[in-house]
């Protein structure tokens, strides 16, 4: 299949692995922040023809895995009410709240809709007036244009039953506040290369001048990752902190605008709590004032929640790559896809799962 | 969710005053929201996700990109074998 299978050929990936041998000299560790790049390694065995001194470590990319337990348990009691259609990404479904996930809620009479876009959701808020659709309004910067489309064709098309239940998470606050801490011993970033298709390069120029990292914005298949590596590895040889661009043939050098533009008519930053993370300063987006007939948070009250982490779980500790999934002493026994205990076993981006996945492999 | 795949976009359509497109993922097709790629022709590539096209893919860059990975053979033939201490041949096997 054009532009897939050219980035999947292994003959390429021998080739740059054969050019990441001859240049490097040094231990370099990296980081792939996309959990999509973090599948794409552990499916095609990335991380172990690496040569030994260089170190992938799997980062906070995985939207799923990071929507705090506080919001899955809101997201349970809204899609309870008996006048809502809770619409969702297959995704959120299984992740585990402080007592159940959103799939129990529906085996318990919750009217649960999987859907694949938003657009999705705004047709069964046209098809259903009598009733209040939520759309839960996950993700990074990639999903954000979506979601902000569903607001401004809801107010275009007068849908008063529709809103979203907001939960949109931002990478550049998260490498910072990754780099501030003092347990950081990440070398070099590949940048998620579809989040960098929406919101350009320059917010990265920043962190790479500030914190003297090189940050290569990288494509999800195989020999993206594997150039990736390499144009990471060739800048820490050359002691380069640029940020460069792997993944040309979609992202360009201020993104697309016209989807940040729509970003910023429906969205604001405000501060946000990362599951596994905690709470980071201006990481996340919220719905404006201008549209808050919008924002299921203030349509549907929901009081104060108790929430319950299990306590074995290392996910956030995986979250921020300090350790790997395989460290985790409940990982593949008391934890495993069909039974999670954290989201990173749940999502098709957490990183638990991809290992759970192609251990076999392995 | 960001395992967005390229795919053609075979047909632009409007709905509910949207530009909309019928997108061919190597024989499965599905629709897709064009208004952020607004300049889109049939015929070209684009990256999808969620249901919204957020890039068109540009063929020149990837093309460049294709002839810079060629040269890469020529380094690894410098040092004469792959990570396995395979020789490499003109094909990289």
């Amino acid at each position: 299949m054009k532009f897939l299978s050219e980035y999947r050929d292994p003959k390429t990936a021998r080739l740059m692995l054969a050019e990441i041998r001859r240049i490097t000299t040094r231990p370099w560790v990296i980081m792939e922040v996309c959990g999509g790049q973090t599948h794409a390694i552990v499916r095609s065995g990335i991380d172990q023809v690496l040569p030994k001194e260089i170190s992938l470590v799997h980062g906070p990319g995985c939207p799923v895995c990071v929507t705090p337990i506080e919001t899955i348990d809101r997201a349970i009691e809204i899609a309870r009410r008996p006048e809502v259609i809770f619409c969702s990404f297959g995704d959120m479904l299984r992740v585990p709240g402080s007592d159940k996930d959103l799939l129990t809620a529906r085996s318990a009479g919750a009217d649960l809709r999987m859907v694949y876009s938003p657009l999705e959701a705004l047709e069964i808020a046209r098809d259903n007036p009598d009733r209040q659709v939520v759309f839960f309004a996950i993700g990074f910067e990639t999903t954000a244009p979506g979601n902000a489309m569903a607001v401004l064709q809801a107010e275009k098309q007068g849908l008063e039953n529709f809103s979203e239940l907001v939960c949109h998470v931002l990478v550049p606050p998260a490498i910072t506040a990754l780099l501030s801490s003092g347990d950081n011993l990440v070398n070099g970033y590949l940048a998620a290369g579809n989040v960098c298709t929406v919101t350009g390069l320059s917010e990265y120029e920043e962190i790479a001048g500030k914190y003297r990292v090189p940050i290569v914005a990288t494509g999800l298949e195989p020999n993206d990752i594997m150039e990736g590596i390499l144009m990471v590895v060739r800048q820490l040889e050359e002691g380069r902190a640029e940020v460069e661009n792997q993944y040309v043939r979609s992202v360009r050098y201020h993104g697309n605008v016209k989807a940040r533009e729509a970003v910023a008519e429906v969205f604001e930053v405000t501060d946000q709590k990362w599951r596994g993370i905690g709470e980071l300063p201006a990481s996340g987006l919220r719905i404006r004032n201008r549209f808050k007939d919008y924002d299921a948070a203030r349509r549907f009250a929901v009081c104060d929640l108790d929430v319950n982490e299990p306590e074995v779980c290392i996910s956030g500790t995986i979250l921020k790559g300090l350790k790997k999934p395989d460290q985790c002493p409940a990982f593949g026994t008391e934890c495993r896809p069909e039974h999670p205990l954290g989201a990173t076993m749940v999502s098709s981006e957490g990183a638990c799962s991809a290992y759970y996945k192609y251990k076999p492999l392995r | 969710m960001c395992l967005a795949i390229p795919g053609k976009l075979i047909e632009i359509y409007e709905e509910a005053g949207m530009k909309m497109g019928r997108i061919d993922y190597g024989g499965t097709v599905n629709r897709a929201c064009l208004e952020y790629v607004p300049e889109i022709e049939a015929g070209q590539y684009t990256v999808v996700h969620a249901g919204f096209a957020i890039a068109i893919i540009d063929e020149e860059e990837a093309a460049r990109s294709f002839e810079a990975w060629r040269e890469y053979s020529d380094a690894a033939a410098r040092e004469g074998g792959d990570v396995y201490g395979n020789h490499l041949d003109e094909d990289g096997d």
